[in-house]
């Protein structure tokens, strides 16, 4: 076997170091040093670009929460606010209405003290008018002379019994 | 034509040179060796030249190697191993190179010669040695003796650990060699039935070649492969002892 002759170890062993040197010379100064920096550089970008994104997305869920925040706030600024013209409305019906009523209650009073007045003064007339009649027919009729004093108790005395 | 298997392993001077009655002729061994650097260097320069953030097909599989080869590194020898992996990755390059570049018809396997992978596993096991001794003075005597094992034991386990750390740039080396050889004189065997079983009789080595062929691309992978981390567990070895 050609393996076995001597005659090419020398020249197979030098070539083989000066070969393997200068291949272990650029990969180690040259070629492995670049791919590492590209390497690096490739998992810095992306490591940067996570974070990026990281930060944006906290920020708009900042931006998020802030609006919703506003949007909550506006919801209970608005419901204040109904609430409040509601009780300003319910005291405004509520004094008219008194207003209503006590005008109502005056005028009631007012009419009932009228009818009242009216009442008296007619059953007054009433009673002079029965007195009267009561007096002409005593003296037409049974011929009595009576005094008008006495009719008119008489009828008072009536007027009272009917009442009663 | 080449007529015996063994044609393939021949080594011819292309230049003759003799310095002080040395034979240091570059030969198609010394070629093939130039070309595997070649390659290697092209393959991880020019594919990287861009340092694209995207990676180009080729800055991929230089890439690949890198990853491939630093892994390897990492998980077998931990972060001590750092400052080893040019060489390591030259290493796995160098005889990935060799090779394939021997699976190129016509062309020269210097990784099936035996002076060849001996030096590199030679040195191999030099390098480590001393790495070794560095790192733990004469505690590195520790190696030939299993921690725990009882001292009488020592008679028996010491000149068994001695021989087998003494052995290993010979299996390192014979390993590589021999599957290297045998695949080569194999393919060059069977080739030889095709022809003269005739047009139909042929056909059968034929196919066994095809699928030898196939075979040998994936061993030339395998055996670099092996080369590198049995490098990588020495070198563990060394640095952590077991």
């Amino acid at each position: 076997m050609p393996q076995f002759d001597p005659s090419s170890f020398a020249s197979q062993i030098f070539w083989l170091i000066v070969s393997f040197g200068v291949l272990y010379y650029l990969m180690a100064r040259v070629a492995l040093p670049r791919i590492a920096e590209v390497l690096e550089e490739r998992s810095e970008r992306i490591a940067n670009d996570l974070e990026k994104a990281q930060a944006l997305r906290k920020e708009s869920d900042a931006v998020i929460e802030a609006y919703e925040e506003a949007l909550a706030k506006a919801r209970a600024d608005a419901g204040a606010v109904i609430a409040a013209t509601k009780a300003e409305l319910a005291d405004l019906t509520a004094a008219r209405e008194k207003d209503f009523a006590d005008k109502v209650a005056l005028k009631t009073a007012e009419s009932e003290a009228r009818i009242a007045a009216v009442r008296a003064e007619m059953t007054e007339q009433v009673k002079a008018i029965a007195t009267a009649t009561a007096g002409d027919i005593t003296r037409q009729i049974a011929g009595l002379d009576v005094a008008n004093d006495a009719v008119s108790t008489a009828v008072a005395e009536r007027v009272k019994e009917t009442a009663a | 034509m080449a007529t015996s298997p063994l044609d393939q392993f021949e080594v011819t001077p292309i230049l003759p040179i003799q310095v002080g009655g040395l034979d240091l002729s570059y030969t198609n061994s010394a070629l093939f060796m130039t070309l595997a650097v070649a390659g290697t260097v092209a393959l991880l320069t020019f594919g990287v030249r861009r340092r694209s953030l995207v990676p180009t097909r080729l800055q991929s599989v230089a890439e690949m190697l890198y990853e491939v080869v630093a892994n390897m590194v990492r998980d077998n020898v931990g972060s001590g191993g750092r400052q080893y992996f040019p060489f390591i990755f030259s290493l796995f390059m160098f005889i990935l190179f060799g090779n394939l570049l021997g699976m190129i018809p016509g062309g020269f396997t210097f990784t099936s010669h035996i002076i060849v992978t001996f030096t590199l596993a030679f040195f191999i096991f030099v390098a480590v040695t001393i790495i070794g001794f560095w790192k733990h003075g004469l505690g590195y005597f520790g190696m030939f003796f299993p921690h725990g094992a009882p001292a009488w034991t020592a008679i028996i386990l010491v000149p068994i650990e001695v021989v087998s750390y003494l052995s290993r740039p010979v299996s390192l080396s014979v390993r590589l060699f021999a599957n290297m050889t045998v695949g080569h004189l194999m393919l060059k065997v069977i080739g030889g039935f095709i022809l003269p079983m005739g047009l139909i009789g042929g056909l059968l080595p034929l196919g066994g070649l095809v699928a030898i062929t196939a075979l040998e691309f994936l061993i030339a992978v395998i055996q670099a492969y092996v080369f590198t981390i049995l490098t990588c567990i020495y070198l563990n070895d060394a640095l952590h002892m077991h």
